[in-house]
């Protein structure tokens, strides 16, 4: 018994002297690395003249925050993470039935979705309740709505597409000049823009047809690019980079209308205080509803014969062939049906802003919406709704933060460091979790007997 | 028996300018077991990706049940009925067993679907047990039991099974050979078979080919072959199981 308490000290004195050692190294490779970038600085005076500042203090942080920063990793973060590991090996994985949350998770989020509206106005006021419905709710389910979109493309079919904006842009812009130009209403316009977007789909589909992989990214890309540079110089239908503005609103199916002016605007009609509000919340549900279609038809298309094409194709596109299924026409529904749900969203991102510009459609948005997809797990619909809640919510919460200006000074914008957190947060996912939040795929065909067969044969084989 | 269900004749084909088949001729008549034998690179899976369509010959016919098939795409030549196992398997790795088979009755849109697994599962019944379970996770053997499973789901005139012996224990190997003869007797299927494996292939089969550098330089029943000095000496002895 004292042996072993003796070794036990002694290993844990020995780590200490480690952690300090490495702790100092750190240190060193952080002074060596940091005394030219941060220990001087050179800047220009009032005169033109190239001034050396030192800066020995700024240098001393950096150094410090390497030195303490490794003593801790190895000294107490190290050992912590092995213990966990071996305590998680100890333990027998033994499947435990999903709670109620886990198993009824996406019915509670829609129950929850629906119900936000009214809780927001009841908790925050009419206008209070904006910022929430607006900024956070209709911003995030417009994401969600792309990305589901996109994960019938690339999710389902597997056809890695770069340039979904553009059908996006296609919707939107749809909306807006055939409104402006034609006085068609929004309800219109919502089915033709998703399927003019659907043909663009097509369009783009028969030149990419024998490209997989990369070159199809590259492609699909250009495609996107296209599209913006057109919307710029086509100037006398789209107005170039003014923009289209003015863009009608939608109504609630031509009985109420928001215009103010309107002899049967919906607060009028219903004694209510003016308000933009109401608009809002409309919107909230018009693309809730929206949102919901898209997943509805996915689900549903996904136990069809052509859902399943799709993902045979996305597994194995020669096996597909040698099975009868005509590759052409699958990859070609793949994209138009992906392309009309982005259409869609996008002739309401027109009637939500009431202006498009090309602005709007550039490559990071194409970009941004793939990077939910993978994120979420592709192919996974939960999966792709919490990511789009957590990369755009946080993004917008980011805003919120002006508490940080008090910490680093008024001059801090926090919503700068937007991409910059984007970028670290799908670092993060990508390590811990590979195939996106939920990265198994549900099967489609659900057997009875399933319980029984699924729990024994999870681990891999071996050919 | 003796009617003629595919003929192959005078095809070439070529992988850019590389001329895989020199002019082959083979015959598969209904309800047949024919073998083509022949070391690694002879083109036999050449030959039987050729008789699917892709890549097509430049030369010569295929001809499947009275219709010429040679210049059709793929997947029109599968939905003539000829369905295939081929080389690798080619599973959906991360679809189901089941969902596999779905995909494999696709042509009907899986109106025999119901009556056809139960076919299949009684055939290899470790497909049934683990039907929930997803392709990528099963052994070698049973991916391969799940690649003809899904061809025969397609209720195919013509079995194309390329290499399905293809690194598989030998007890495994004859559970599927034993599966392909009983399909062949008890439902008169018609199989192309293609392998490495000379000895079971020869066993198994009706009548048999033998390829060398693109060209068919032997064939006759499977006994013929089976006792040829020849073919002893190039495919049997040393490399039996």
């Amino acid at each position: 018994m004292a042996t072993l308490s003796y070794s036990k000290e002694s290993a844990a004195g020995t780590l200490t002297v480690r952690a300090l050692r490495e702790g100092f190294y750190a240190g060193l490779i952080a002074l060596g690395l940091f005394v030219l970038f941060v220990g001087l600085e050179t800047t220009q005076n009032i005169r033109n003249e190239l001034v050396l500042n030192q800066r020995w203090g700024l240098l001393a942080i950096f150094v410090a925050v390497a030195a303490v920063g490794r003593f801790l990793g190895v000294a107490y973060v190290q050992p912590w993470a092995a213990a966990r590991k071996a305590a998680r090996a100890a333990v027998v994985q033994k499947e435990a039935p999903e709670g109620f949350f886990v198993r009824n998770f996406s019915k509670l989020a829609i129950v929850a979705l629906v119900l936000m509206p009214p809780v927001a106005v009841s908790l925050l006021g009419v206008q209070g309740s904006l910022k929430w419905v607006d900024n956070f709710g209709i911003q995030i389910l417009i994401y969600v709505m792309l990305a589901w979109g996109l994960n019938i493309v690339v999710g389902l079919a597997g056809l890695l597409d770069l340039g979904y904006v553009a059908f996006y842009a296609v919707g939107a812009y749809s909306y807006a000049l055939l409104s402006q130009y034609f006085g068609l209403s929004f309800w219109v316009l919502l089915p033709l823009a998703g399927m003019l977007a659907a043909c663009w789909g097509i369009i783009l589909g028969f030149p990419v047809l024998r490209l997989r992989g990369d070159y199809l990214a590259i492609v699909t890309l250009a495609f996107g690019e296209i599209i913006r540079l057109v919307l710029i110089n086509w100037t006398e239908v789209t107005k170039g980079t003014f923009g289209v503005s003015g863009i009608p609103k939608a109504s609630v199916f031509g009985i109420w209308s928001f215009d103010v002016s309107a002899h049967n605007n919906f607060a009028k009609a219903f004694g209510l205080p003016m308000s933009s509000a109401y608009y809002k919340i409309f919107l909230f549900y018009l693309i809730l509803a929206l949102a919901l279609l898209t997943a509805f038809v996915t689900i549903r298309l996904r136990r069809m014969p052509i859902g399943r094409a799709w993902e045979a194709l996305r597994e194995d596109e020669i096996a597909c062939r040698s099975l009868g299924i005509n590759t052409v026409t699958t990859k070609l529904t793949a994209f138009a049906t992906g392309a009309m749900f982005g259409g869609i969203a996008g002739s309401f991102f027109a009637v939500r802003q009431g202006f498009v510009s090309p602005e709007s459609f550039v490559f990071l948005e194409s970009a941004i919406i793939l990077a939910i997809v993978v994120l979420g797990g592709m192919g996974s619909l939960v999966g792709i709704a919490v990511a789009a809640t957590v990369m755009v919510g946080g993004t917008e919460l980011l805003r919120e933060m002006t508490f940080l200006k008090t910490i680093f000074g008024p001059d801090f914008t926090p919503e700068l460091y937007r991409m910059l957190i984007f970028g670290v947060a799908m670092v993060v996912v990508m390590v811990w979790k590979p195939r996106g939040f939920v990265g198994s795929r549900e099967p489609t065909a659900f057997l009875h007997e399933r319980k029984a067969v699924s729990g024994s044969f999870t681990k891999e084989g071996h050919g | 028996m003796t009617e003629t269900l595919l003929k192959v004749h005078g095809v070439e084909t070529y992988y850019g300018n590389i001329r895989a088949l020199a002019g082959v001729d083979v015959e598969v008549r209904r309800g047949e077991i024919v073998s083509l034998i022949g070391a690694n690179g002879a083109g036999k899976s050449t030959l039987m990706m050729t008789i699917c369509g892709s890549p097509q010959a430049r030369t010569g016919t295929v001809t499947f049940d009275g219709q010429e098939i040679t210049r059709l795409p793929t997947h029109e030549i599968a939905r003539l009925r000829i369905a295939q196992s081929p080389e690798g398997r080619r599973i959906f790795p991360r679809m189901t067993v089941y969902e596999n088979l779905q995909m494999g009755a696709s042509l009907d849109n899986l109106k025999y679907f119901d009556e056809d697994v139960e076919k299949i599962f009684a055939l290899f019944p470790r497909l049934k047990e683990r039907k929930a379970q997803r392709g990528g996770t099963l052994s070698g053997g049973e991916q391969q039991m799940l690649s003809i499973g899904r061809a025969l789901m397609a209720r195919p005139k013509l079995l194309l099974l390329d290499e399905p012996s293809l690194g598989l224990a030998p007890l495994i190997v004859k559970q599927i050979f034993d599966a392909i003869r009983a399909l062949n007797k008890e439902q008169g299927l018609t199989v192309f078979l293609v392998e490495q494996n000379a000895f079971a292939a020869l066993k198994l089969c009706d009548r048999a080919y033998v390829m060398v550098n693109g060209r068919v330089t032997m064939s006759g029943t499977g006994r013929e072959l089976l006792a040829d000095p020849e073919v002893r000496a190039a495919y049997l002895e040393g490399g039996r199981h």
